[in-house]
């Protein structure tokens, strides 16, 4: 951002081709994925994003992103920051607590999970969801149950740190506050609402 | 096709959208729990369903087939006016069979039929807050929920018991969703409740009124509160209806011209449905086949 040439360099890349409808797809889509949760859902026709964000985590920000919700980026970027601000102005925060949306582009580094709003006991919605970039789902993972599940089901994520189901836990602990996952890889979403239940042996629970 | 020229698709504005739809995600990450959100004023009042129309214009798309009913018909005023609403405004077709919906917006029913995971049911709430009656403070039963503290409505069903011998609770029955929070159904009769329980079909609730959206997402625990020696029970008629012989749904009770009295079914397309399978009670003849 120093460098005036750098945006000049790069042109902003464009946004939601039809705005109105595709927002709407892309809502039905994570509506769908946290009211399933652990279950893998495919956006289509998405926009290129700027790195480091994959394409599910621009359409998602473009979707759902506006003036009300301060971003949280893992690692600052300036090209994603003026994409982001471009077409959905979203206020880009520098203390994770305060983000309504917080995007891990490496979650192996992640702060723990209760650095991020966790809502009031009085208000457990005044909380952040986190949309996490992972390397990839594969069949096989730990166990989820709970609201949501009919009949518990196992999805692998790629590129977790080795203790993050146990840090779930702890965000399972305090509901109904915590916070909510979009993990995220590519075009494809799973989502992890805090009421979900993970089952997890430490030798299939971590990377 | 947009619908109506000179307001956006559905009516309500992209921002308006974007914040429902945000309360909405929350909502069904915390099952049963009123998140707030900022109700706008729509083209009709309170109390004909702008909670439920907020709703359904924010998760609404050009694919979507839209079902409408009030009091589980198709065709009375409030249903037709929000079906004719929807397609003026977002040009989406609309229908009144129950499996052809892939959005159902309703006034004080359930459908009748099974409903599956592909499917939104939307419920139009007058009065969000199941504890309203007992505690007129929002402070106060904000504050009851935080800490799951239910003993006031557990007074109140007993003292229906002790007065009435049961629980005089029949619409609006207090449910506990995903064995935390204490949720109104909406004005829905007590014979609908065991079809919120571990319903595929994702559930919203609009109040716009009020300004709370809540959610029970699909395959979740509803539980009808009761007690263990006064067990939760539905509704039971004598009759069945008198136009399909159905005795397995919810009855209307309807005053004849003669002064006589009928017992129809309230989902109407439930009702049309099984006569065309050639059912029929005892107020109609066999439906014409056409050749």
């Amino acid at each position: 951002m120093n460098d005036p040439h750098s945006l000049l360099a790069s042109p902003l890349l464009p946004g939601l081709d039809d705005p109105v409808h595709d927002s709407q797809q892309v809502f039905r889509t994570l509506l769908s994925a946290l009211s399933s949760p652990a279950r893998l859902h495919t956006l289509s026709d998405l926009p290129q994003s700027p790195p480091p964000l994959h394409a599910a985590t621009g359409a998602a920000l473009l979707a759902l992103g506006d003036y009300e919700t301060p971003v949280w980026l893992q690692t600052p970027s300036d090209a994603a920051a003026a994409w982001l601000r471009f077409h959905c102005g979203v206020p880009l925060v520098s203390e994770p607590k305060q983000a309504q949306f917080v995007l891990i582009d490496r979650p192996l580094t992640m702060p723990p999970l209760s650095a991020f709003a966790q809502g009031l006991a009085e208000y457990p919605d005044r909380s952040a969801t986190l949309i996490m970039q992972v390397t990839g789902f594969v069949p096989d993972g730990p166990l989820f149950s709970g609201s949501g599940i009919a009949s518990a089901r196992r999805i692998g994520i790629d590129g977790l740190p080795h203790d993050f189901w146990r840090s779930w836990q702890d965000n399972r602990a305090i509901a109904p506050l915590g916070v909510d996952i979009l993990f995220v890889s590519g075009c494809s979403v799973v989502g992890l609402p805090r009421s979900t239940d993970v089952q997890y042996n430490t030798a299939s629970g971590g990377d | 096709m947009n619908g109506l020229p000179g307001y956006n698709f559905a009516y309500l504005d992209e921002q308006t959208k974007r914040m429902i739809r945000r309360a909405l995600l929350k909502a069904v990450a915390i099952p049963g729990y009123q998140v707030p959100f900022g109700s706008r004023e729509m083209p009709l009042p309170y109390g004909w369903g702008t909670g439920g129309i907020q709703v359904t214009a924010s998760i609404l798309g050009r694919k979507d087939v839209l079902k409408v009913i009030d009091q589980g018909s198709d065709d009375t005023t409030n249903a037709v006016n929000i079906r004719r609403f929807f397609n003026r405004t977002a040009d989406v077709a609309t229908t009144d069979r129950t499996e052809e919906a892939t959005i159902i917006q309703t006034r004080h029913r359930i459908p009748e039929k099974p409903l599956n995971e592909n499917q939104i049911l939307v419920f139009q709430v007058p009065l969000p807050e199941p504890m309203t009656r007992l505690e007129p403070h929002e402070a106060v039963t904000r504050k009851l929920h935080a800490l799951a503290d239910y003993g006031l409505m557990h007074v109140k069903l007993y003292e229906d018991i002790a007065r009435y011998g049961h629980i005089a609770t029949t619409y609006d029955y207090p449910v506990l969703v995903n064995g935390r929070y204490l949720m109104a159904p909406s004005p829905i009769p007590k014979f609908d409740n065991p079809k919120l329980h571990m319903s595929p079909a994702l559930q919203l609730f609009g109040a716009g009124r009020e300004k709370r959206v809540y959610a029970i997402p699909p395959w979740t625990r509803v539980e009808s509160l009761d007690f263990e020696d006064h067990p939760f029970s539905i509704q039971r008629w004598q009759q069945v209806c008198a136009l399909c012989d159905a005795d397995d749904s919810f009855l209307d009770e309807v005053v004849l011209d003669g002064g006589g009295r009928m017992f129809v079914c309230s989902d109407s397309d439930y009702c049309r449905t099984r006569q065309a399978a050639g059912h029929t009670g005892t107020e109609n003849t066999p439906m014409e086949v056409s050749a």
